[in-house]
Protein backbone atom coordinates (compact mmCIF):
# COMPACT_ATOMS: atom_id res chain seq x y z
CA UNK A 1 0.00 0.00 0.00
CA UNK A 2 1.03 3.65 -0.18
CA UNK A 3 -0.48 6.94 -1.16
CA UNK A 4 -3.83 6.14 0.44
CA UNK A 5 -5.90 8.77 2.23
CA UNK A 6 -5.90 8.22 5.99
CA UNK A 7 -9.70 7.85 5.99
CA UNK A 8 -9.28 4.34 4.65
CA UNK A 9 -7.55 3.29 7.87
CA UNK A 10 -9.41 5.66 10.22
CA UNK A 11 -12.78 4.13 9.39
CA UNK A 12 -11.58 0.67 10.45
CA UNK A 13 -10.32 1.84 13.87
CA UNK A 14 -13.17 0.36 15.97
CA UNK A 15 -12.67 -3.07 14.40
CA UNK A 16 -8.89 -3.07 14.42
CA UNK A 17 -8.35 -1.42 17.82
CA UNK A 18 -11.16 -3.00 19.80
CA UNK A 19 -12.28 -6.06 17.82
CA UNK A 20 -15.80 -4.71 17.31
CA UNK A 21 -17.75 -7.19 15.18
CA UNK A 22 -21.43 -7.48 14.35
CA UNK A 23 -24.15 -9.77 15.64
CA UNK A 24 -27.26 -10.71 13.67
CA UNK A 25 -30.18 -10.15 16.02
CA UNK A 26 -32.28 -12.64 14.02
CA UNK A 27 -30.04 -15.75 14.34
CA UNK A 28 -27.47 -14.51 16.92
CA UNK A 29 -24.50 -15.37 14.68
CA UNK A 30 -21.46 -13.17 15.21
CA UNK A 31 -19.28 -11.78 12.42
CA UNK A 32 -15.84 -10.26 12.21
CA UNK A 33 -14.98 -8.20 10.25
CA UNK A 34 -18.35 -6.50 10.41
CA UNK A 35 -21.05 -7.42 7.93
CA UNK A 36 -23.92 -5.27 6.68
CA UNK A 37 -26.07 -8.32 6.00
CA UNK A 38 -26.15 -11.77 7.64
CA UNK A 39 -25.37 -14.42 4.96
CA UNK A 40 -27.88 -16.78 6.58
CA UNK A 41 -30.78 -14.41 7.29
CA UNK A 42 -30.10 -11.99 4.43
CA UNK A 43 -33.07 -9.61 3.98
CA UNK A 44 -34.46 -10.45 7.42
CA UNK A 45 -31.21 -9.16 8.93
CA UNK A 46 -31.31 -5.74 7.27
CA UNK A 47 -31.25 -3.12 10.03
CA UNK A 48 -30.80 -5.86 12.62
CA UNK A 49 -27.02 -6.14 12.69
CA UNK A 50 -25.71 -4.75 15.98
CA UNK A 51 -22.14 -4.06 17.06
CA UNK A 52 -20.58 -6.44 19.54
CA UNK A 53 -17.14 -6.46 21.18
CA UNK A 54 -15.30 -9.75 20.86
CA UNK A 55 -13.41 -11.30 23.77
CA UNK A 56 -10.12 -11.47 21.88
CA UNK A 57 -9.40 -14.96 23.17
CA UNK A 58 -9.12 -17.94 20.88
CA UNK A 59 -7.09 -20.82 19.47
CA UNK A 60 -4.73 -21.16 16.53
CA UNK A 61 -6.34 -23.07 13.62
CA UNK A 62 -3.27 -22.93 11.39
CA UNK A 63 -0.15 -20.78 11.07
CA UNK A 64 2.98 -20.05 9.06
CA UNK A 65 6.30 -18.31 9.60
CA UNK A 66 6.84 -15.74 6.87
CA UNK A 67 10.44 -15.46 5.69
CA UNK A 68 9.77 -13.48 2.50
CA UNK A 69 7.63 -10.51 3.60
CA UNK A 70 5.91 -7.68 1.76
CA UNK A 71 8.04 -4.52 1.59
CA UNK A 72 6.41 -2.79 4.58
CA UNK A 73 7.11 -5.78 6.82
CA UNK A 74 10.72 -6.34 5.77
CA UNK A 75 12.16 -5.34 9.15
CA UNK A 76 9.94 -7.85 10.95
CA UNK A 77 10.75 -11.12 9.13
CA UNK A 78 10.72 -13.88 10.11
CA UNK A 79 7.32 -13.41 11.76
CA UNK A 80 4.35 -15.66 12.43
CA UNK A 81 0.87 -15.31 10.97
CA UNK A 82 -2.10 -17.45 11.96
CA UNK A 83 -5.79 -18.01 11.47
CA UNK A 84 -7.23 -17.72 14.99
CA UNK A 85 -10.67 -19.02 15.94
CA UNK A 86 -12.12 -16.75 18.62
CA UNK A 87 -14.33 -17.96 21.48
CA UNK A 88 -17.34 -16.51 19.65
CA UNK A 89 -16.65 -18.90 16.73
CA UNK A 90 -15.40 -16.31 14.24
CA UNK A 91 -11.96 -16.56 12.66
CA UNK A 92 -9.42 -13.80 12.07
CA UNK A 93 -6.00 -13.62 10.45
CA UNK A 94 -3.30 -12.01 12.56
CA UNK A 95 0.34 -12.03 13.52
CA UNK A 96 1.34 -14.11 16.55
CA UNK A 97 3.84 -12.26 18.75
CA UNK A 98 5.61 -12.34 22.14
CA UNK A 99 6.74 -15.93 21.82
CA UNK A 100 9.45 -18.11 20.39
CA UNK A 101 8.40 -18.93 16.80
CA UNK A 102 9.29 -22.61 17.37
CA UNK A 103 6.73 -22.84 20.17
CA UNK A 104 3.71 -21.97 18.03
CA UNK A 105 1.32 -24.92 17.56
CA UNK A 106 -2.11 -25.62 16.12
CA UNK A 107 -4.58 -25.47 19.02
CA UNK A 108 -2.47 -23.03 21.06
CA UNK A 109 -4.52 -20.59 23.17
CA UNK A 110 -3.95 -16.95 22.27
CA UNK A 111 -5.32 -13.51 23.13
CA UNK A 112 -5.49 -10.22 21.26
CA UNK A 113 -3.07 -7.42 22.03
CA UNK A 114 -2.93 -3.86 20.64
CA UNK A 115 0.11 -3.27 18.41
CA UNK A 116 1.67 -1.19 15.65
CA UNK A 117 0.99 -3.05 12.37
CA UNK A 118 2.64 -0.90 9.68
CA UNK A 119 3.41 2.70 8.72
CA UNK A 120 3.83 5.03 5.77
CA UNK A 121 7.52 5.70 6.42
CA UNK A 122 9.19 8.37 8.59
CA UNK A 123 6.71 11.13 7.87
CA UNK A 124 3.52 9.15 7.24
CA UNK A 125 0.75 7.75 9.40
CA UNK A 126 1.26 4.77 11.72
CA UNK A 127 -1.38 2.07 11.53
CA UNK A 128 -2.30 0.10 14.63
CA UNK A 129 -4.42 -2.97 15.21
CA UNK A 130 -4.54 -6.38 16.82
CA UNK A 131 -1.92 -9.05 17.02
CA UNK A 132 -2.26 -12.20 19.14
CA UNK A 133 0.04 -13.61 21.81
CA UNK A 134 0.03 -16.91 23.70
CA UNK A 135 -2.14 -16.87 26.84
CA UNK A 136 0.41 -18.85 28.88
CA UNK A 137 3.17 -16.35 28.26
CA UNK A 138 0.98 -13.48 29.41
CA UNK A 139 0.14 -15.30 32.65
CA UNK A 140 3.83 -16.09 33.24
CA UNK A 141 4.55 -12.36 33.23
CA UNK A 142 2.20 -11.57 36.10
CA UNK B 1 -27.75 -23.34 -26.09
CA UNK B 2 -25.23 -24.14 -28.83
CA UNK B 3 -22.30 -26.48 -28.41
CA UNK B 4 -18.92 -24.75 -28.65
CA UNK B 5 -15.60 -25.92 -30.11
CA UNK B 6 -12.04 -24.70 -29.71
CA UNK B 7 -10.50 -24.48 -33.18
CA UNK B 8 -7.26 -22.64 -32.50
CA UNK B 9 -4.59 -22.34 -29.81
CA UNK B 10 -1.60 -20.04 -29.47
CA UNK B 11 1.09 -19.87 -26.80
CA UNK B 12 4.16 -17.76 -26.20
CA UNK B 13 7.12 -19.03 -24.29
CA UNK B 14 6.70 -18.44 -20.53
CA UNK B 15 9.53 -16.96 -18.47
CA UNK B 16 11.41 -13.78 -17.68
CA UNK B 17 10.99 -12.29 -21.13
CA UNK B 18 12.69 -8.93 -20.64
CA UNK B 19 12.76 -8.18 -24.36
CA UNK B 20 8.98 -8.65 -24.79
CA UNK B 21 6.27 -6.15 -23.83
CA UNK B 22 2.68 -6.85 -22.70
CA UNK B 23 1.31 -6.00 -26.12
CA UNK B 24 3.92 -8.02 -27.99
CA UNK B 25 3.17 -11.09 -25.88
CA UNK B 26 -0.61 -11.06 -26.33
CA UNK B 27 -0.32 -10.21 -30.02
CA UNK B 28 2.04 -13.15 -30.53
CA UNK B 29 -0.30 -15.59 -28.78
CA UNK B 30 -3.38 -14.25 -30.56
CA UNK B 31 -1.74 -14.36 -33.98
CA UNK B 32 -0.61 -17.95 -33.44
CA UNK B 33 -4.15 -18.97 -32.41
CA UNK B 34 -5.68 -17.30 -35.47
CA UNK B 35 -3.17 -18.99 -37.81
CA UNK B 36 -3.74 -22.32 -36.04
CA UNK B 37 -7.52 -21.98 -36.54
CA UNK B 38 -7.14 -20.88 -40.13
CA UNK B 39 -9.55 -17.98 -39.71
CA UNK B 40 -9.28 -14.48 -41.15
CA UNK B 41 -9.24 -11.41 -38.95
CA UNK B 42 -12.45 -10.19 -40.56
CA UNK B 43 -14.30 -13.25 -39.23
CA UNK B 44 -13.64 -12.36 -35.58
CA UNK B 45 -16.78 -11.22 -33.75
CA UNK B 46 -15.40 -10.46 -30.30
CA UNK B 47 -12.39 -10.64 -28.04
CA UNK B 48 -12.10 -11.49 -24.36
CA UNK B 49 -8.83 -11.09 -22.49
CA UNK B 50 -7.99 -12.26 -18.99
CA UNK B 51 -5.41 -10.24 -17.10
CA UNK B 52 -5.06 -9.93 -13.35
CA UNK B 53 -3.34 -6.64 -12.72
CA UNK B 54 -1.84 -4.80 -15.69
CA UNK B 55 -2.71 -1.65 -13.71
CA UNK B 56 -0.07 -2.48 -11.12
CA UNK B 57 2.35 -4.60 -13.16
CA UNK B 58 2.74 -2.19 -16.10
CA UNK B 59 0.62 0.82 -15.04
CA UNK B 60 -1.91 0.14 -17.77
CA UNK B 61 -5.64 -0.43 -17.41
CA UNK B 62 -8.18 -0.54 -20.23
CA UNK B 63 -6.42 -3.52 -21.76
CA UNK B 64 -9.46 -4.86 -23.64
CA UNK B 65 -9.12 -1.98 -26.06
CA UNK B 66 -5.32 -2.16 -25.93
CA UNK B 67 -5.30 -5.81 -26.99
CA UNK B 68 -7.78 -5.21 -29.82
CA UNK B 69 -5.61 -2.31 -30.96
CA UNK B 70 -2.25 -4.07 -30.79
CA UNK B 71 -3.71 -7.11 -32.56
CA UNK B 72 -4.73 -4.92 -35.48
CA UNK B 73 -8.46 -5.36 -34.88
CA UNK B 74 -9.32 -1.71 -34.20
CA UNK B 75 -10.46 -1.03 -37.76
CA UNK B 76 -13.29 -3.55 -37.21
CA UNK B 77 -14.36 -1.97 -33.90
CA UNK B 78 -15.26 -5.37 -32.44
CA UNK B 79 -16.25 -5.64 -28.77
CA UNK B 80 -13.23 -6.31 -26.56
CA UNK B 81 -13.65 -7.13 -22.88
CA UNK B 82 -11.05 -7.54 -20.16
CA UNK B 83 -11.92 -10.02 -17.42
CA UNK B 84 -10.31 -9.98 -13.99
CA UNK B 85 -10.57 -12.73 -11.41
CA UNK B 86 -7.06 -12.77 -9.93
CA UNK B 87 -5.16 -15.88 -11.06
CA UNK B 88 -8.39 -17.28 -12.54
CA UNK B 89 -8.68 -14.36 -14.99
CA UNK B 90 -7.77 -16.62 -17.93
CA UNK B 91 -10.25 -19.37 -17.12
CA UNK B 92 -12.90 -16.72 -16.48
CA UNK B 93 -12.24 -15.07 -19.85
CA UNK B 94 -12.77 -18.45 -21.54
CA UNK B 95 -15.92 -19.04 -19.50
CA UNK B 96 -17.46 -15.75 -20.64
CA UNK B 97 -16.41 -16.19 -24.26
CA UNK B 98 -17.95 -19.67 -24.11
CA UNK B 99 -21.22 -18.25 -22.77
CA UNK B 100 -21.30 -15.67 -25.56
CA UNK B 101 -20.84 -18.30 -28.30
CA UNK B 102 -23.17 -20.84 -26.65
CA UNK B 103 -25.85 -18.17 -26.33
CA UNK B 104 -25.60 -17.27 -29.99
CA UNK B 105 -24.44 -13.69 -29.36
CA UNK B 106 -21.14 -14.23 -31.22
CA UNK B 107 -19.79 -16.91 -33.59
CA UNK B 108 -16.02 -16.56 -33.72
CA UNK B 109 -14.44 -15.32 -30.53
CA UNK B 110 -10.80 -14.94 -29.48
CA UNK B 111 -9.93 -15.60 -25.85
CA UNK B 112 -6.60 -14.22 -24.65
CA UNK B 113 -4.78 -14.35 -21.36
CA UNK B 114 -1.70 -12.30 -20.55
CA UNK B 115 0.47 -11.03 -17.72
CA UNK B 116 3.71 -9.07 -17.85
CA UNK B 117 5.10 -9.50 -14.33
CA UNK B 118 8.82 -8.79 -14.59
CA UNK B 119 8.54 -5.05 -15.27
CA UNK B 120 8.38 -4.64 -11.45
CA UNK B 121 10.89 -5.86 -8.86
CA UNK B 122 10.19 -9.05 -6.92
CA UNK B 123 8.93 -7.44 -3.70
CA UNK B 124 6.46 -5.30 -5.65
CA UNK B 125 5.24 -8.44 -7.48
CA UNK B 126 4.65 -9.99 -4.03
CA UNK B 127 2.54 -6.96 -3.05
CA UNK B 128 0.56 -7.09 -6.28
CA UNK B 129 -0.19 -10.81 -5.98
CA UNK B 130 -1.36 -10.25 -2.39
CA UNK B 131 -4.14 -8.08 -3.84
CA UNK B 132 -5.91 -11.35 -4.67
CA UNK B 133 -6.24 -11.84 -0.90
CA UNK B 134 -8.42 -9.70 1.39
CA UNK B 135 -6.53 -6.38 1.57
CA UNK B 136 -8.15 -5.09 4.76
CA UNK B 137 -8.27 -8.29 6.80
CA UNK B 138 -5.36 -10.42 5.52
CA UNK B 139 -2.76 -8.39 3.62
CA UNK B 140 -2.97 -5.38 6.00
CA UNK B 141 -1.53 -7.58 8.77
CA UNK B 142 1.49 -8.66 6.73
CA UNK B 143 0.08 -11.80 5.13
CA UNK B 144 1.59 -12.75 1.78
CA UNK B 145 0.03 -14.94 -0.85
CA UNK B 146 2.40 -17.88 -0.22
CA UNK B 147 1.56 -17.52 3.50
CA UNK B 148 -2.10 -18.32 2.82
CA UNK B 149 -1.22 -21.52 0.96
CA UNK B 150 1.36 -22.32 3.63
CA UNK B 151 -1.41 -22.17 6.24
CA UNK B 152 -3.50 -24.55 4.12
CA UNK B 153 -0.49 -26.90 3.85
CA UNK B 154 0.11 -26.80 7.61
CA UNK B 155 -3.50 -27.67 8.34
CA UNK B 156 -3.53 -30.42 5.66
CA UNK B 157 -0.43 -31.99 7.24
CA UNK B 158 -2.10 -31.75 10.67
CA UNK B 159 -5.43 -33.25 9.64
CA UNK B 160 -4.35 -35.88 7.11
CA UNK B 161 -0.69 -36.59 7.79
CA UNK B 162 0.44 -35.19 4.45
CA UNK B 163 4.24 -35.09 4.52
CA UNK B 164 6.83 -32.47 3.59
CA UNK B 165 8.19 -34.99 1.06
CA UNK B 166 4.79 -35.48 -0.59
CA UNK B 167 4.51 -31.71 -1.13
CA UNK B 168 7.97 -31.74 -2.70
CA UNK B 169 7.01 -34.60 -5.02
CA UNK B 170 4.46 -32.36 -6.75
CA UNK B 171 7.24 -29.94 -7.72
CA UNK B 172 9.57 -32.76 -8.74
CA UNK B 173 6.91 -34.29 -11.03
CA UNK B 174 5.99 -30.98 -12.63
CA UNK B 175 9.63 -29.99 -13.24
CA UNK B 176 10.17 -33.36 -14.89
CA UNK B 177 7.13 -32.84 -17.14
CA UNK B 178 8.35 -29.36 -18.10
CA UNK B 179 11.56 -30.85 -19.49
CA UNK B 180 9.41 -31.96 -22.45
CA UNK B 181 7.65 -28.62 -22.92
CA UNK B 182 9.63 -26.19 -25.10
CA UNK B 183 7.51 -23.23 -23.86
CA UNK B 184 8.19 -23.91 -20.18
CA UNK B 185 10.02 -21.40 -17.99
CA UNK B 186 12.16 -24.06 -16.30
CA UNK B 187 14.00 -26.91 -17.97
CA UNK B 188 15.64 -28.17 -14.84
CA UNK B 189 15.19 -31.51 -13.13
CA UNK B 190 14.91 -31.19 -9.36
CA UNK B 191 14.85 -33.66 -6.48
CA UNK B 192 12.81 -33.94 -3.29
CA UNK B 193 15.97 -32.87 -1.40
CA UNK B 194 16.32 -29.78 -3.60
CA UNK B 195 12.80 -28.70 -2.65
CA UNK B 196 13.24 -29.42 1.05
CA UNK B 197 16.59 -27.61 1.15
CA UNK B 198 15.48 -24.58 -0.85
CA UNK B 199 15.08 -21.31 1.13
CA UNK B 200 11.89 -20.97 3.22
CA UNK B 201 9.26 -18.55 1.90
CA UNK B 202 6.42 -19.19 4.37
CA UNK B 203 6.82 -22.40 6.37
CA UNK B 204 6.25 -25.21 5.49
CA UNK B 205 6.55 -23.92 1.89
CA UNK B 206 9.97 -23.27 0.40
CA UNK B 207 11.03 -21.48 -2.77
CA UNK B 208 10.70 -24.65 -4.87
CA UNK B 209 7.14 -25.19 -3.62
CA UNK B 210 6.14 -21.92 -5.31
CA UNK B 211 5.31 -21.14 -8.93
CA UNK B 212 7.56 -18.44 -10.37
CA UNK B 213 7.00 -14.83 -11.46
CA UNK B 214 6.53 -15.05 -15.22
CA UNK B 215 5.74 -13.18 -18.41
CA UNK B 216 3.63 -14.85 -21.04
CA UNK B 217 0.42 -15.05 -23.01
CA UNK B 218 -1.95 -17.64 -24.44
CA UNK B 219 -4.93 -17.52 -26.79
CA UNK B 220 -7.79 -19.67 -28.07
CA UNK B 221 -10.29 -19.39 -30.91
CA UNK B 222 -13.86 -20.49 -30.19
CA UNK B 223 -16.69 -21.13 -32.62
CA UNK B 224 -20.02 -22.99 -32.64
CA UNK B 225 -19.43 -26.76 -32.89
CA UNK B 226 -21.53 -26.98 -36.04
CA UNK B 227 -19.13 -24.57 -37.81
CA UNK B 228 -15.93 -26.16 -36.49
CA UNK B 229 -15.57 -28.68 -39.31
CA UNK B 230 -15.21 -25.82 -41.78
CA UNK B 231 -11.88 -25.06 -40.13
CA UNK B 232 -10.42 -28.29 -38.76
CA UNK B 233 -10.60 -32.10 -38.75
CA UNK B 234 -9.38 -32.37 -35.18
CA UNK B 235 -12.36 -30.93 -33.38
CA UNK B 236 -12.22 -30.38 -29.63
CA UNK B 237 -15.42 -29.27 -27.93
CA UNK B 238 -16.13 -27.70 -24.57
CA UNK B 239 -18.20 -30.47 -22.96
CA UNK B 240 -18.60 -28.75 -19.61
CA UNK B 241 -17.93 -25.39 -18.01
CA UNK B 242 -18.25 -24.56 -14.32
CA UNK B 243 -17.57 -21.48 -12.22
CA UNK B 244 -17.92 -20.90 -8.49
CA UNK B 245 -16.86 -18.66 -5.61
CA UNK B 246 -16.03 -18.87 -1.91
CA UNK B 247 -15.16 -16.40 0.86
CA UNK B 248 -12.45 -13.96 -0.22
CA UNK B 249 -10.41 -14.54 2.93
CA UNK B 250 -9.14 -17.97 3.93
CA UNK B 251 -10.37 -17.37 7.50
CA UNK B 252 -13.93 -17.08 6.19
CA UNK B 253 -14.18 -20.84 5.64
CA UNK B 254 -15.11 -23.65 7.94
CA UNK B 255 -12.78 -26.12 6.24
CA UNK B 256 -9.34 -24.67 5.47
CA UNK B 257 -8.37 -27.81 3.50
CA UNK B 258 -11.20 -27.79 0.93
CA UNK B 259 -11.77 -25.32 -1.87
CA UNK B 260 -15.57 -25.41 -2.14
CA UNK B 261 -15.23 -23.30 -5.28
CA UNK B 262 -13.39 -26.22 -6.94
CA UNK B 263 -15.93 -28.73 -5.63
CA UNK B 264 -18.88 -26.72 -6.96
CA UNK B 265 -17.36 -25.67 -10.29
CA UNK B 266 -16.17 -29.19 -11.09
CA UNK B 267 -19.48 -30.84 -10.16
CA UNK B 268 -21.26 -28.39 -12.47
CA UNK B 269 -18.82 -29.16 -15.29
CA UNK B 270 -18.96 -32.95 -14.78
CA UNK B 271 -22.76 -32.85 -14.80
CA UNK B 272 -22.89 -30.84 -18.00
CA UNK B 273 -20.36 -33.15 -19.68
CA UNK B 274 -22.13 -36.24 -18.37
CA UNK B 275 -18.92 -37.75 -17.01
CA UNK B 276 -17.35 -38.82 -13.71
CA UNK B 277 -13.94 -37.72 -12.40
CA UNK B 278 -12.54 -41.17 -13.30
CA UNK B 279 -13.37 -40.56 -16.98
CA UNK B 280 -10.79 -37.75 -17.21
CA UNK B 281 -7.75 -38.84 -19.26
CA UNK B 282 -5.57 -35.80 -18.60
CA UNK B 283 -5.84 -32.73 -16.35
CA UNK B 284 -4.15 -29.36 -16.02
CA UNK B 285 -4.75 -28.14 -12.45
CA UNK B 286 -3.86 -24.95 -10.61
CA UNK B 287 -0.59 -25.78 -8.81
CA UNK B 288 0.43 -22.22 -7.84
CA UNK B 289 1.97 -23.94 -4.79
CA UNK B 290 2.64 -27.65 -4.30
CA UNK B 291 -0.18 -27.95 -1.73
CA UNK B 292 -2.59 -26.47 -4.29
CA UNK B 293 -2.18 -29.48 -6.60
CA UNK B 294 -2.87 -31.86 -3.72
CA UNK B 295 -6.02 -29.91 -2.82
CA UNK B 296 -7.06 -29.80 -6.48
CA UNK B 297 -6.91 -33.55 -7.12
CA UNK B 298 -8.96 -34.10 -3.95
CA UNK B 299 -11.56 -31.40 -4.61
CA UNK B 300 -11.91 -32.43 -8.28
CA UNK B 301 -12.82 -35.90 -7.03
CA UNK B 302 -9.81 -37.77 -8.46
CA UNK B 303 -8.99 -39.03 -4.95
CA UNK B 304 -10.69 -38.86 -1.54
CA UNK B 305 -10.13 -35.84 0.74
CA UNK B 306 -6.84 -36.27 2.55
CA UNK B 307 -5.37 -38.78 0.11
CA UNK B 308 -3.85 -36.30 -2.33
CA UNK B 309 -0.35 -36.48 -0.88
CA UNK B 310 -0.34 -40.26 -0.97
CA UNK B 311 -1.66 -40.25 -4.56
CA UNK B 312 1.24 -38.09 -5.70
CA UNK B 313 3.71 -40.33 -3.87
CA UNK B 314 2.24 -43.43 -5.53
CA UNK B 315 2.51 -41.92 -9.00
CA UNK B 316 -1.24 -41.67 -9.71
CA UNK B 317 -0.74 -38.23 -11.26
CA UNK B 318 2.49 -38.94 -13.14
CA UNK B 319 2.52 -38.85 -16.95
CA UNK B 320 2.15 -42.65 -17.00
CA UNK B 321 -0.23 -42.69 -14.01
CA UNK B 322 -3.97 -43.25 -13.85
CA UNK B 323 -4.81 -39.53 -14.17
CA UNK B 324 -1.82 -37.59 -15.55
CA UNK B 325 -1.86 -34.14 -13.95
CA UNK B 326 -0.02 -31.13 -15.37
CA UNK B 327 1.84 -32.79 -18.27
CA UNK B 328 2.75 -29.24 -19.38
CA UNK B 329 4.80 -28.74 -16.22
CA UNK B 330 1.96 -26.89 -14.50
CA UNK B 331 2.19 -23.42 -13.05
CA UNK B 332 5.16 -24.62 -11.01
CA UNK B 333 7.52 -25.34 -13.90
CA UNK B 334 5.84 -24.11 -17.07
CA UNK B 335 5.51 -20.71 -15.39
CA UNK B 336 2.60 -18.66 -14.04
CA UNK B 337 1.94 -15.38 -15.84
CA UNK B 338 -1.29 -15.14 -13.85
CA UNK B 339 -3.74 -13.87 -16.48
CA UNK B 340 -2.36 -16.25 -19.12
CA UNK B 341 -2.46 -19.36 -16.95
CA UNK B 342 -6.11 -20.38 -17.31
CA UNK B 343 -5.99 -19.99 -21.08
CA UNK B 344 -2.65 -21.81 -21.39
CA UNK B 345 -4.02 -24.76 -19.38
CA UNK B 346 -6.86 -25.16 -21.88
CA UNK B 347 -4.43 -24.78 -24.80
CA UNK B 348 -2.39 -27.68 -23.39
CA UNK B 349 -5.52 -29.84 -23.06
CA UNK B 350 -6.51 -29.05 -26.66
CA UNK B 351 -3.05 -30.10 -27.88
CA UNK B 352 -3.30 -33.31 -25.83
CA UNK B 353 -6.74 -34.16 -27.24
CA UNK B 354 -5.59 -33.46 -30.79
CA UNK B 355 -2.59 -35.73 -30.28
CA UNK B 356 -0.25 -32.79 -30.90
CA UNK B 357 1.50 -32.59 -27.52
CA UNK B 358 4.70 -34.03 -28.99
CA UNK B 359 7.02 -35.68 -26.47
CA UNK B 360 4.66 -35.07 -23.56
CA UNK B 361 1.62 -36.62 -25.33
CA UNK B 362 -0.62 -38.72 -23.09
CA UNK B 363 -1.59 -41.73 -25.28
CA UNK B 364 -5.26 -41.92 -26.37
CA UNK B 365 -6.38 -38.86 -24.41
CA UNK B 366 -10.06 -38.20 -25.27
CA UNK B 367 -11.32 -36.21 -22.29
CA UNK B 368 -9.33 -33.47 -20.56
CA UNK B 369 -9.95 -31.08 -17.69
CA UNK B 370 -8.57 -27.62 -16.90
CA UNK B 371 -8.85 -26.20 -13.37
CA UNK B 372 -8.05 -22.54 -12.67
CA UNK B 373 -8.09 -20.91 -9.21
CA UNK B 374 -8.22 -17.25 -8.23
CA UNK B 375 -6.75 -16.09 -4.91
CA UNK B 376 -6.71 -18.64 -2.12
CA UNK B 377 -9.70 -20.42 -3.68
CA UNK B 378 -12.24 -17.59 -3.75
CA UNK B 379 -12.78 -18.10 -7.49
CA UNK B 380 -12.60 -21.19 -9.63
CA UNK B 381 -13.31 -22.24 -13.19
CA UNK B 382 -13.32 -25.81 -14.46
CA UNK B 383 -13.54 -26.69 -18.15
CA UNK B 384 -13.94 -30.19 -19.54
CA UNK B 385 -12.89 -30.70 -23.14
CA UNK B 386 -13.63 -33.65 -25.37
CA UNK B 387 -12.17 -34.78 -28.68
CA UNK B 388 -15.10 -35.12 -31.10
Amino acid sequence: MGGEAVSRFWREIPQRYNLIGTKCKVCNRIYFPQREVCPFCRRKSIGKMEEVKLSGRGKIVTYTIIHVPPKKFEGQAPYAVAVVELEEGVRVTSQIVDCNLDKIKIGMEVEATFRRIQDDGWTGAIYYGYKFRPVEKHEDKK
Amino acid sequence: MREVAIIGVGLTKFGELWDKSFRQLITEAGTKAILDAGIRGSEIDALYVGSMSPGRFIGQEHVGALVADSSGLTVMHIPATRIESACASGGMALRHAYIAVAAGIHDIVIVGGVEKMTDVVGSEATNILAMAADQEWEAFFGVTFPALYAMIARRHMYEYGTTREQLAMVAVKNHENALLNPNAQFHRKITVEDVINSPPVATPLNLLDCSPISDGAAALVLCPLEKAKEYTDKIVKIAGSGQATDSLALHGREDICTFMSTVRASREAYKQAGIQPKDVDVAEVHDCFTIAEILAIEDLGFVKKGEGGKAVEEGLTARDGEIPVNPSGGLKAKGHPVGATGVAQVAEIVLQLRGEAEKRQIPDARIGLAHNIGGSGASCTVHILEAV
